[in-house]
């Protein structure tokens, strides 16, 4: 098992009004097994032990799914690997000597909380307005009543798989949230369940996206390179359609 | 302390009807009146929020992470039960009400295992509502799988990510009603302390984790869905903030805790790489559906697995357990993990792994088929690993994944202190000494759904809730009380930090409250985990300050519980002079290694009322006898 040393180049930010700086530290005995965010533990324990606070960052499931995570290293949001959050990455990207800057994910709508973490609650209202299907608990149909064609079940969750990570905004030059509000609208809209709602849902959601100051799409597809799970730009098509559709 | 289940006489099918029609409504004017708090936001809280706030009542939904979205539900992979019997394979509710009831090995209670099996396919129905999209046939009707522990194809699945697209619709049904204004959200909060005023729970203590602000919320009820406390060892599947703090904190006021000491360790997870190592990931159960478990004869066989002919193999649970193979419940897969390893048959680098071979299912249905079922568990398996299970076996181990144990609640899921509901994984309620698969997801939506709604209303509508304001002395001495500790965490400025001395406590744990136990690991446990929690009291570090974010402090308050509850665990343990499910208590088992199951003397929950700490945990067992009307006791057996 090989160890490496990694130099690290970190923002530093103790809150929402102070300009925030890069401060640099070095890390011997990196394990090749170790995943990204257990090098960063590793990293604050040596940094708990001298005395000095550690560098705060979001995760919770370290599996890939809960979307908390969202580092972006070395210009890149959730690192080098295609595919992959960065609670998936591994040292073993990584060679020995290496430099690695580590940011948060840098918008408008995001501000920095502390150090790498940020306030992502934007997301959560553009769901509020309309990211559902109104159906009471209690009210629903036999499940099978409605059949769905495999193939549009699978395309709904393509989209559905999202994991709401804003990665798709930090990569976006124009800190666009296009990415993620057409995955829900597209997820939603291919359904049969989805249809009543569909042209309500649409303009609410697309609505609040402008309100909360994410910018416009204007198809550089960076997005779609950076999303830990694939989510395609045909979701924004999707979202663009049904609106002009919705509005007239 | 007076735990009296309320169950509901009559025949067991009929239980759950006519309690419903018996208990006490809230007209739609007064539940306007009406505050109910819901502390967790996985299946069990997004469900019960969006439900309660549906029925009129005024919500306030709290939650640790950033949004109601990523709470531990998200993990999900495998799938959720339901008896709709679509396979047409005989499938039935008495059948999953019998499969769980045994595959607790009859520690569960009757009356409410049945009503979850009844609930199960109303669950179904309202999640494909929503939209949430599961795995179809072609035909375009709802396709389903196998989960251990049952003889019948019952799991619906949404690929390997059931329980992000499950809590995805729940918290999508809540954030409907927070656009509505019947609910007020506060993620990023943490309670730390229940209030309790004359006897009943009217409010909750939290912290905001941006402004480190401890804030005093009241309410007319409140309902904890918060969680299991599998991070009491540390390494296990759990999210990184899965805790114990919300239902310690309620057991400290006065809740009894129940069944401590039943942990779920998942046979199918990555074995551990190194120290650095902060959590472990599960590969589903589903995957035991194709792969086959095995070691090499030989002990110490260090050739690369494909290198040992098929005749040099030992598929250990296809050769003991004949009739239910590779899909045995996962306690008994464990067990015999351990097992074999511990007999020297583990491979890897350290021993402590066994395979999970995909070989014969690839030739049988080819690569293709095998990607389309599993490619994303593979995928993550690749990623973590490095090696490539399309052509070598996974090496999996055992890791502890979900705790059956939690707050004590009646049939009404009502704990016994008046007013707090416990919902999900954090009341003990369905799933006895021993969950099966694809059923906790079946529960918390369950009680959230179509549970707790009904019965908080009989609560009000029976009971004298007066108007009460956050000024009240209960409030700011429970808020002082929070405070107060976070205070005292920081001021302590050990030599150790938080993590180094949550690895050890886990360690203790895993040793000797873990797969199996014995009298005198037990008791030796309770000495180590005293010493240590001393330690921690005086010797720890805990970095920054009280009054901003800081993530560190939060886990220092949660490992500060872990230190008492893990007394608690192996007190319980030690009562339990028995084997049953996935407590293997080493006196008890037969010369094969299987549980020895005493129900002439332990047939009961064991429900924990908290005395103290001084030194040592001072608490006191009171027990709920099981009483067992339908199903025969009989020893399980999956040969
Ligand atoms: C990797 C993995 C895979 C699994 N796969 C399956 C499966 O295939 N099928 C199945 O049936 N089960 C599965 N399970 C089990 C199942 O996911 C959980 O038991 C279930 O999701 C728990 O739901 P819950 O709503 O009770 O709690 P959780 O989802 O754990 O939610 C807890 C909530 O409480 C909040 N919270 C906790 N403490 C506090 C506090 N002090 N203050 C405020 N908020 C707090 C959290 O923020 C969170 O919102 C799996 C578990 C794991 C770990
Ligand atoms: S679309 Fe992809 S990058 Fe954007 S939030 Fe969803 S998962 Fe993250
Ligand atoms: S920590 Fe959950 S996705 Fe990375």
């Amino acid at each position: 098992m090989s160890t490496m040393t990694i130099k690290l180049k970190i923002w530093r930010q103790k809150n929402s009004h102070d300009p925030g700086h890069f401060e640099d530290y070095k890390l011997d005995d990196v394990n090749e097994h170790m995943s990204f965010l257990e090098m960063l533990d590793v990293l604050n324990e040596n940094l708990i032990k001298e005395g000095t606070d550690p560098v705060e960052f979001d995760y919770d499931c370290r599996e890939g799914i809960c979307g908390s995570c969202n580092l972006v290293i070395n210009g890149r949001a959730h690192g080098p690997k295609h595919m992959t959050a960065v609670c998936q990455l591994h040292m073993r990207e990584y060679n020995n000597g290496d430099t690695i800057v580590i940011e948060p994910p840098r918008a408008a709508a995001f501000p920095v909380i502390k150090d790498l973490v940020v306030d992502r609650s934007a997301f959560d209202r553009i769901i509020e307005a309309g990211g559902y299907v109104s159906v009471k608990t209690g009210a629903a149909p036999e499940a099978n009543l409605i059949p769905v064609p495999q193939d549009t079940s699978n395309i709904a969750f393509d989209y559905a798989t999202c994991i709401g990570c804003g990665a798709c905004v930090a990569a976006c030059p124009n800190s666009s949230a296009s990415l993620f509000t057409g995955a829900k609208i597209a997820h939603l809209n291919s359904l049969p369940q989805g249809q009543p709602e569909r042209d309500k849902r649409t303009i609410a959601m697309v609505n609040q996206m402008e309100k909360e100051g994410f910018g416009d799409c204007s198809n550089f597809a960076e997005c779609e390179a950076v999303c830990p799970v694939g989510i395609s730009i045909a979701s924004i098509a999707e979202m663009r359609k049904d609106y002009v559709k919705a509005i007239f | 302390m007076k735990l009296d289940p309320k169950i509901p006489s009559g025949p067991l099918e009929e239980k759950w009807n006519r309690h419903k029609n018996e208990i006490n409504l809230v007209s739609p004017n007064n539940k306007r009146k009406h505050h109910i708090i819901v502390v967790g936001t996985g299946l069990a809280g997004a469900s019960a929020a969006a439900s309660l706030a549906e029925l009129g009542y005024n919500v306030s939904a709290f939650c640790i992470q950033d949004s109601g979205r990523r709470a531990h539900s998200i993990a999900a992979q495998g799938g959720i039960n339901a008896a709709k019997n679509y396979q047409n394979d005989g499938d039935s509710v008495w059948r999953l009400f019998y499969d769980t009831i045994k595959g607790g090995d009859y520690r569960s209670r009757e009356a409410n295992v049945y009503r979850l099996a009844e609930n199960s396919n109303n669950i179904i129905d309202q999640a494909v509502a929503q939209g949430v999209p599961f795995g179809r046939e072609y035909g375009g009707l709802l396709d389903n799988r196998s989960f251990g522990g049952a003889q019948v194809s019952r799991t619906f699945y949404s690929r390997g990510q059931t329980g992000q697209q499950l809590l995805l619709g729940a918290y999508q049904a809540m954030m409907k009603e927070v656009h509505s204004g019947k609910i007020k959200y506060f993620p990023r909060h943490e309670m730390l302390d229940l209030v309790v005023v004359d006897g009943k729970a009217r409010g909750i203590i939290s912290r905001d984790l941006v402004s480190g602000e401890v804030m005093k919320f009241q309410a007319d009820a409140v309902v904890l869905c918060t969680g299991g406390y599998g991070n009491v060892f540390y390494l296990s599947t759990n999210a990184k903030n899965s805790n114990v703090t919300a239902a310690w904190r309620c057991h400290k006021r006065g809740a009894a805790f129940a069944n401590p000491c039943f942990v779920q360790i998942h046979p199918t997870c990555i074995p551990v790489s190194g120290d650095y190592q902060s959590k472990l990931t599960l590969m589903s159960e589903s995957l035991r559906n194709d792969g086959r478990v095995w070691v090499p004869k030989k002990k110490g066989d260090k050739r690369p697995p494909n290198e040992i002919p098929e005749d040099e193999r030992y598929y250990y649970l296809e050769e003991r357990y004949p009739s239910f193979g590779n899909l045995v419940p996962r306690d008994v897969a464990s067990r015999n993990a351990k097992m074999v390893t511990d007999d020297g048959m583990g491979v890897g680098s350290s021993g402590l792994a066994v395979y999970l071979d995909f070989r014969d299912a690839i030739k049988r249905d080819g690569e293709d088929v095998i990607r389309a079922k599993y490619g994303n568990l593979f995928d993550m398996y690749q990623n973590i690993t490095d090696e490539n299970p399309y052509k070598t076996p996974m090496r999996i181990f055992p890791a502890v994944h979900y705790t059956m144990g939690g707050l004590w609640v009646d049939y009404n899921l009502m704990s016994n202190i008046p007013g707090l509901f416990v919902a999900g994984e954090a009341n003990f309620s369905d799933h006895g000494a021993n969950r099966l698969g694809a059923s906790a997801l079946m529960q918390g939506l369950s009680d959230g759904y179509f549970i707790v709604p009904y019965t908080i209303g009989d609560y009000l509508a029976g009971n004298e809730v007066p108007k009460i304001s956050t000024d009240h002395d209960a409030f700011k001495e429970a808020e002082s009380t929070a405070s107060g500790q976070l205070d005292k965490l920081l001021a302590v400025k050990g030599d150790k930090t938080i993590i180094e001395f949550h690895r050890e406590l886990g360690k203790i744990m895993w040793d000797k409250v873990g797969i199996s136990r014995s009298k005198e690991g037990l008791e030796s446990a309770v000495k180590e985990i005293r010493k240590l929690r001393d330690e921690f009291w005086q010797n720890v570090r805990v970095p920054g300050e009280k009054n901003y974010y800081n993530k560190y402090l939060e886990f220092a308050a949660r490992v500060a519980d872990y230190f008492e509850l893990a007394e608690l665990m192996a007190l319980d343990a030690l009562d339990r002079n028995e084997s049953c499910g996935c407590h293997l208590r080493d006196e008890y088992q037969t010369e094969e290694g299987e549980a020895i199951r005493n129900d002439k003397d332990y047939s009961y929950v064991s429900a924990w009322e908290y005395l103290g700490v001084n030194g040592k945990l001072e608490t006191k067992i009171h027990k709920e006898p099981l009483e067992f009307e339908f199903v025969e006791l009989k020893q399980r057996s999956y040969k």
